[in-house]
Order: structure tokens, then C-alpha cells, then sequence
């Protein structure tokens, strides 16, 4: 399969578009590799890419149960950013940044990276103080940030409500190379890069069992047979515990589901991603003009890949109280993906539990952002048999020595994370 | 979603706060497991996909703590009864 470029555009324009070859292959499954990637979701595709590019390890089956792309790498607000606080979590975030940076170049593929920067609202005082914080903390990490008063926030969107009384902007927490990308085009960028490197790619391909010897994991049963490899990684997100059960496993886990939404298509307004800092409400702007927000997870376990109606309500009145305008529009649709909630919402990059085994997951309701330093981390512990620096924290056994990360401090409690 | 209260009736799920899964129970801290017992119930859940006893809140209502047997894939609730006695189950 040829690279894309300027030259191979101009060549299938005089050939009536009819030279173009499909992105990825088919394949079907062998009998044995020396890695299986579960999941053919941006992580787990990004997961087998960088084990390749890396790590020299060629011999990958990248397993999905549906169409590649079809859980939550489909059904996010396809935001990226690195504004995070704690240690353990801001320069894995940065590293993802600087990825999604120089992710077209490396994969050959238009994921329309749009770095328009993000800006969460302040309301009060402590609110900026808190903001002023978290700034300096991506700054210690390598992350840009600024803190804009209200004036510099009003210059940016001038159609926020900043006199609401009860929640006036008072400012912003800007990072300006946070941004958006096209949450598809990731997906496919990565299944191309993937397979030109030898990857097998096999969907509609559902594990439903593992294969065992001892208490180790030495490869799976699936809908299209039994597949053998020294090495299986889970990066299924919201079907984590489905797979785990099958292993006697119990995670600090629970799958949830959050909506989405997307308004009629506007004239270009939104600048850039805006958060809302009284109430869970945020909002972005494709590249199709519709308005793209979300806001709080329904708050109870889910499998359904559905939304409720409260929380369509509550994320309606936190658009209303920072952008009135939003009242005039029509919501064009709404989704909702199955997330895998965490004790203390941070996500899982680690060996085992089980020999052969290796998890991803927990990442919350922010692992769209997160794919290619996920998949880069994953890679490299499974490459290695040991965390990266950068995701040393993100261990399993954490909750059991206290070494939790809990971004919000709310505790074991994961539909307030 | 509407879960029917043994006190109230039915009521809309945005009545009520939710705690989670109604399984883990608060071990013995005096037993010589106990740490390891306390990491499995603060931390540790089955997350089941399907039927799943769980606990509700009616804040906004008779204020009693109810267990709620709800299909985590559909939402359809097979049954309900107050946490604790028991009583009033449906």
C-alpha cells in the first residue's frame, strides 16, 4: 500500500478516484501470534501500531468484536488536552499531547488535529486560585498554560454569559495547544500505520473465553476460533469486567455510560473547547459547525450504550446558566458510550494480574485524549514486561498500597469521579 | 428510568442517590484479614452486565434507603424493597 501525499492525490484526480486501494486488510485470524491486542479501539490500535513501530514486534492480531472504531473511539467529544494536576497523571497527559502533535506526520494520515485551545471557566476566587494551581502544575510538567482574566476571556468569546448572577466569569485556565481532532480519522490513521507494519487486524471477531495454562493467560477463545500467543492485552474500556469475569477477576472498576451531543451546524462561534467551572457543561465546535458538549456521566452502572433524560436535562441547564445562545439551537443527536469508571478515576496501565495478561483500562471518561500515549505506554509495558516511567503510576495494585490518584478527591465512589 | 418505591410508588431514578452495588458488605476489622478485606470492599466490584443488586437513596422522597434488583443492560427493575429489613418488597 503506497504512502498518501500530494503525488498520489494529483494521480488518482486524473484517474477518476478509481487507484485508491482499501486503507487496511481483512485479515483473518492465525492460529497463533506473539501478542493479542483485544479491543480495536483507538487504544488497542494504537496499542499493536507503536508495539510494532517501537518494539519490532510484528506478529500482532488486533481482535474486535465489531467494526474497528465502533465503542467509545466512536462516541466521544473527541477533545484532546493535558490539564491535568497530579503527578502521576500530567506528564503521561503532556506525552499524549506531544503525540497527538506529531501523530499525522508519523502515521501518514489526515486525523484533523486542531490545536484551538481549551479554556475552563472560573466562577469565584477560590475557583481561580484552584485554576492558578493546576496551571503551574502542567507548567512544572512541560504543558503550556495561562491564566486569563475575564476581559481576555471575553475577547475569545465574546457570547458567554459573564454577568449571570449566580455564576459570573471571573477568568479562564487557557491551554492553547489543547484542541480537537477527528475522533474516526484516529481509528483508521492508526488500523493503516498498524497494518502496513504487519499487524493483523480481525473484526468481527468476539473473545468469549480464555485459553489457560496454569494460572497463566496463553490466548483466547473467540467466534472465529481459538487464537494462541505468550502475551494478551485487554483494551476494551467499558466491556472490561465482561472479559475479566471469564478470569475470576474482580477490578476496581465500574462501566457507566456518558452521553454526548451535537447541536444543528452553526457559522463558525466557538473558538476552541470551553468548560463551564459551576456545573458539568462543555463545549466545542466541529468542523461541520455543530456544537459538540457533554457533561456528567448518568451516574449509575450501565451496559446500555444509551443515555437518560436528567442528565440530557442537566447538561441543557449547565449550557443555559455560561451560553445562553445554545437555547436557540436544536440538538441534531445525542449518544451515549460505555465508560469504565475507576475507584479514584485514573486510568490502569499495567502487567498482569495473571501471567500473560495485561490490562488497560479505567480511563474514565477522558481516554480519547489519552490514545496514543496509552497505546505508547501499553505498547512498551508489554514490550518490556514493566510500566514505562510515564504511566508507573497508572498500577492496579495501587488501591491496595494507597497510591491512588484521585484527581477530584472524591473517593471510591465512581459515578462522582 | 422510574424505580418503584415501597413507600412512594413509582418515581422518576432523578428522585433518588445512588450508592452502587448492594454485594459488598463491611468486614470484621477485627479479623487478621481485615486489610485485605477492606481492599476488596472499598475497591473491588464484580461490575456485572446484567441483573445487579444495587442501593438507591430516595433523597427526594420517603428518604428510606432502597435495594433495587436492576438489569444493568436494559435498566428493567425486577425488584425492590427497603435496605436492611426487607420489608416491603415488590
Amino acid at each position: 500500500m503506497s504512502r498518501y501525499s500530494f503525488l498520489s492525490l494529483i494521480a488518482n484526480a486524473l484517474n477518476g478516484q478509481t487507484g485508491w486501494k482499501p486503507a487496511w486488510r481483512d485479515a483473518a485470524p492465525k492460529p497463533t501470534y506473539d501478542v493479542i491486542i483485544v479491543g480495536g479501539g483507538g487504544h488497542g490500535l494504537a496499542t499493536a501500531y507503536y508495539l510494532a513501530k517501537e518494539h519490532g514486534i510484528r506478529n500482532i492480531a488486533v481482535l474486535e468484536k465489531a467494526h474497528v472504531g465502533s465503542g467509545n473511539a466512536g462516541r466521544n467529544t473527541t477533545i484532546i488536552r493535558s490539564n491535568y494536576l497530579l503527578p502521576g497523571n500530567e506528564p503521561f497527559y503532556e506525552w499524549s499531547m506531544k503525540l497527538w502533535e506529531g501523530l499525522e506526520q508519523d502515521l501518514n494520515y489526515n486525523a484533523m488535529v486542531s490545536q484551538r485551545g481549551i479554556i475552563n471557566l472560573f466562577h469565584s476566587d477560590g475557583q481561580r486560585d484552584a485554576y492558578a494551581r493546576r496551571g503551574n502544575a502542567m507548567r512544572l510538567a512541560g504543558a503550556d498554560s495561562q491564566l486569563l482574566d475575564r476581559e481576555q476571556v471575553r475577547a475569545l468569546a465574546p457570547f458567554l454569559d459573564f454577568d449571570n448572577a449566580r455564576f459570573p466569569i471571573k477568568g479562564g485556565l487557557m491551554q492553547a495547544r489543547a484542541g480537537t481532532a477527528r475522533h474516526d480519522a484516529v481509528v483508521w490513521g492508526y488500523a493503516r500505520a498498524a497494518d502496513r507494519l504487519g499487524v493483523d487486524i480481525v473484526q468481527n471477531c468476539e473473545v468469549t473465553g480464555f485459553i489457560r495454562e496454569g494460572d497463566a493467560v496463553v490466548g483466547v477463545e473467540t467466534t472465529r476460533g481459538a487464537i494462541r500467543a505468550p502475551k494478551v492485552g485487554l483494551a476494551v474500556a467499558g466491556s472490561t469486567s465482561r472479559l475479566t469475569r471469564l478470569l475470576d477477576l474482580r477490578l476496581p472498576i465500574e462501566s457507566h455510560a456518558l452521553q454526548a451531543f451535537v447541536s444543528e451546524g452553526l457559522k463558525p462561534l466557538v473558538p476552541g473547547v470551553i468548560t463551564f467551572g459551576m456545573g458539568h457543561f462543555y463545549v466545542s465546535q466541529s468542523d461541520k459547525g455543530g456544537l459538540v458538549f457533554g457533561g456528567d456521566i448518568d451516574g449509575y452502572n450501565s451496559y446500555a450504550q444509551r443515555g437518560n433524560l436528567p442528565v440530557v436535562e442537566d447538561v441543557a441547564e449547565g449550557g443555559m446558566a455560561v451560553m445562553p445562545l445554545i437555547g436557540r439551537l436544536r440538538m441534531l443527536r445525542a449518544w451515549g458510550g460505555l465508560v469504565d469508571m475507576s475507584m479514584d478515576g485514573s486510568p490502569i496501565i499495567d502487567v498482569g494480574p495473571l501471567p500473560g495478561l495485561y490490562l488497560n483500562t479505567a480511563w474514565n471518561y477522558g481516554g480519547f485524549k489519552a490514545t496514543p500515549a496509552s497505546g505508547w505506554c501499553f505498547a512498551h509495558t508489554i514490550a518490556r514486561e514493566e510500566a514505562h516511567a510515564l504511566n508507573a503510576a497508572f498500577r492496579l495494585d495501587r488501591f491496595r498500597t494507597g497510591h491512588i490518584i484521585d484527581e477530584k478527591g472524591v473517593g471510591a465512589q465512581p459515578n462522582l469521579h | 428510568m422510574r424505580i418503584p418505591c415501597p413507600y412512594c410508588g413509582a418515581r422518576s431514578s432523578h428522585e433518588f442517590a445512588y450508592l452502587g452495588d448492594a454485594a459488598p458488605t463491611r468486614p470484621d476489622p477485627s479479623a487478621p484479614d481485615a486489610a485485605e478485606a477492606f481492599h476488596s470492599y472499598v475497591y473491588e466490584r464484580d461490575n456485572p452486565a446484567g441483573p445487579m443488586d444495587e442501593l438507591w437513596y430516595h433523597s427526594a422522597g420517603c428518604r428510606r434507603w432502597l435495594k433495587v434488583t436492576r438489569d444493568t443492560r436494559t435498566h428493567a427493575i425486577t425488584a425492590v424493597a427497603f435496605a436492611g429489613t426487607g420489608e416491603g418488597g415488590r
